[in-house]
């Protein structure tokens, strides 16, 4: 065992607030400490139960069971294989309001870390949204039984648009975890409040009924919210239907905007711009909230 | 020799809130006066830490000393200074942080070491050696929540001293587990001072300081009061320690004054009003092993009292009675008090290793059945230990080798 040489050790200022761009390139240096993370993440979750990550698939398999019941059923949607319509809007969802909970609460959730041992704390909140997306890849074969067992085909080209999308989504959530996150060690009713916010942001993105309806009455501002245009991306993808007609009324009712692959692309790289504008500037207040975290805890 | 760590000028204030506001609602409510003390924790810390030496940091609870190691390990940023270091910190602050008990000790040997920095091939690379260091081959798969503390601890430990780091903080941690594994604590920590690495060292111990500091500094209310030589920052730790329970004292003095009931007053009939510590040389506070004290005891006796007897003893820090005596039991009867007077007690030679050692006195009647007074927790004997022996008693020894 030998010292290495001092002129490979890196002079840091420890003191000193690091910057956004520190920041990142610090998380791309502790990606395997991210990558623990997240494997400590997924294996505590499941650690004492018997059906292990099934409960995961159980969840969305549920949601299809009640929405299609209630809208299919009880309100009458004609809404062709609404099954698939709803799946594919609500796994990104799923993903979006599951990582962003658990990443609000992930800076006050590891106090016991934070206060006795250094690294990049921005890693926590990473590290749930990390699980998130594990979880999402997981229910993806609740989405793919549905498609067999319907026989349901969807469109590959739109479906070149899925990797675009789900980037997107990662960084508006990342964006928003790693603020929240640090609110929620100042502030601890973040985490009750977002559970509010999420509920009401459920029902104002088109999941459970099409974006036409909201474009109907309020036109593009629909886009306004991010989530809107990630979740249109994989209903367009994968639902690969715009209208349908409804032989009751004979009349043909458009789903979703039968618009080309590029005016899909071009809402994500908006919403991507956005969000990454946003990043910065959570790191940057996550670098000010980070001073006194270890006294707040 | 570069420095491994430049503290410069840093101060860190706490803000202690009297109410601390938790949610919104509070917090909206009390906008703007919001009532908090300021406490410095550290004022005005410069300190350098040269690369391969062992540096201590003494002080009292509260003095700041932990504080310091957690702006160091990147954990507090300080409010205001610069601290700047190289090479890889193993932070080592409290035992088994970062360990979730859930997990085994396996996998947070790998959490834990990529928490510290090290990729999962320089963890593979050392895996086994934290397991053997930690005597914990059978128990590697089992959650650690099933650990005892000891094992709990030795794994802490064996991955803070296995990751091979550049600099290691080490918070208060010697103490852990049975002896032998103390001893290969201590072995592995000289092991690192071979190899010329920095250690920092945040210890109450000041034995473990004496023994592998090169250096120590003694923090008292956030300041360094003494940096160098450990024996020597040992006794300011040690006067600093006696300044706060003189204050503690003068507290509480007021209080069993008046506590003091007229039966008590009628007993006290002979009264201490003094008592003293006299090194062999007065002008050191302090003893080493094996040299003479003398401890005086100044009495005032109103009246002609007969029956009395003085008693001395001396208790370690931890309370335990290392000696005790009094003039009837070594048959040194003083007969009958009346006025002033004092009595000395000589010991010929003290055989105590460092350490502080409390004299506590008092004048009863023979049978003890009446105490006239008591003089405790007043006069200490410090005795510096020459860090050559371990323990509490100085056995003088001689060696010899003989052989056919």
């Amino acid at each position: 065992m030998t010292v290495t040489p001092e002129s490979s050790m890196p002079v840091t200022d420890i003191a000193a607030r690091r910057s956004p761009v520190q920041r990142m390139v610090g998380v791309w240096r502790n990606r395997e400490l991210l990558l623990n993370l997240v494997r400590k993440e997924l294996k505590l979750k499941y650690k004492n139960s018997t059906l292990g990550f099934f409960w995961s698939l159980l969840n969305p398999a549920l949601y299809l069971v009640v929405f299609t019941f209630v809208f299919q059923v009880v309100l009458g949607s004609g809404l062709p294989y609404f099954a698939i319509f709803f799946l594919a809007g609500l796994l990104p969802w799923n993903l979006f309001s599951a990582a962003l909970g658990a990443s609000t609460s992930s800076i006050v959730g590891n106090a016991g870390l934070i206060k006795k041992v250094w690294f990049p704390r921005e890693v926590l909140p990473l590290s749930t949204i990390g699980a998130g997306l594990v979880h999402y890849f997981l229910q993806l074969i609740v989405l793919a039984l549905a498609l067999a067992v319907f026989r349901y085909a969807p469109s590959l080209q739109f479906c070149l648009l899925l990797p675009a999308a789900l980037i997107t989504l990662l960084l508006f959530t990342a964006a928003l975890g790693i603020a929240l996150s640090a609110l929620n060690v100042y502030l601890r009713d973040t985490q009750h409040l977002l559970e509010l916010v999420l509920l009401a942001w459920f029902w104002a993105t088109p999941i459970v009924y099409p974006y036409t309806l909201l474009s109907n009455r309020i036109g593009t501002w629909a886009l306004a919210n991010p989530l809107t245009a990630i979740v249109i991306t994989f209903q367009r993808a994968v639902y690969n239907r715009t209208s349908y007609y409804d032989p009751t009324t004979n009349k043909t009712i458009e789903i979703l905007p039968e618009e080309s692959v590029w005016w899909y692309l071009r809402n994500l790289g908006i919403i991507a711009s956005v969000s990454f504008v946003i990043l910065i500037g959570a790191l940057v207040l996550f670098g000010r909230l980070e001073d006194n975290f270890a006294e707040e805890l | 020799m570069g420095s491994a760590i430049h503290v410069d000028n840093v101060s860190k204030r706490f803000r202690l809130y009297k109410e601390k506001p938790a949610s919104l609602k509070e917090r909206i409510i009390r906008v703007g006066r919001n009532p908090y003390e300021e406490f410095w924790a550290l004022r005005d810390i410069s300190l350098d830490i040269v690369e391969g030496e062992t540096i201590g940091l003494i002080g009292q609870n509260g003095s700041g000393k932990s504080t310091l190691l957690k702006c160091i390990s990147g954990i507090l940023r300080p409010t205001s200074g610069r601290i700047t270091k190289s090479g890889r910190t193993a932070a080592l602050l409290e035992l088994g942080s970062g360990f979730h008990p859930d997990l085994t000790g396996r996998e947070n040997i790998f959490l834990n070491s990529s928490i510290i920095g090290l990729t999962k091939r320089d963890t593979l690379r050392i895996f086994d050696d934290i397991v053997a260091f930690a005597e914990l081959e059978e128990f590697i798969d089992l959650p650690v929540k099933h650990y005892s503390s000891g094992m709990y601890a030795r794994l802490a430990f064996a991955v803070a001293v296995n990751v091979e780091p550049q600099l290691l903080l080490i918070d208060e941690v010697l103490a852990v587990g049975d002896e032998a594994f103390q001893r290969k604590c201590m072995q592995r920590i000289r092991e690192f001072q071979t190899e010329g690495r920095t250690i920092l060292l945040v210890t109450h111990g000041v034995e473990t300081v004496r023994q592998i500091c090169d250096r120590a500094a003694v923090l008292d209310h956030g300041k360094v009061i003494s940096l160098g030589d450990p024996a020597e920052a040992v006794l300011v730790f040690r006067d600093s320690l006696l300044k706060r329970e003189h204050e503690v004292s003068e507290e509480a003095d007021p209080k069993t004054e008046q506590g003091s009931t007229d039966e008590w007053r009628k007993h006290q009939q002979v009264r201490i009003t003094g008592g003293s510590i006299e090194y062999a040389q007065p002008e050191r506070r302090y003893l080493r092993a094996g040299e003479p004290l003398r401890v005086v005891l100044q009495y005032n006796s109103p009246t002609r009292v007969d029956d009395v007897v003085f008693a001395i003893n001396i208790h370690d820090q931890n309370g335990n009675l290392l000696f005790g005596t009094n003039t009837d039991t070594i048959d040194a009867d003083p007969g009958s008090v009346e006025g002033k007077g004092q009595v000395v007690f000589e010991f010929e030679e003290v055989p105590l290793l460092g350490g502080i050692y409390e004299v506590s006195l008092g004048v009863h009647t023979h049978d003890g059945g009446v105490e006239y007074d008591h003089r405790a927790g007043q006069d200490v004997i410090e005795v510096l230990g020459s860090g050559k022996v371990a323990g509490i008693v100085h056995l003088p020894l001689n060696i010899k080798f003989d052989r056919d």
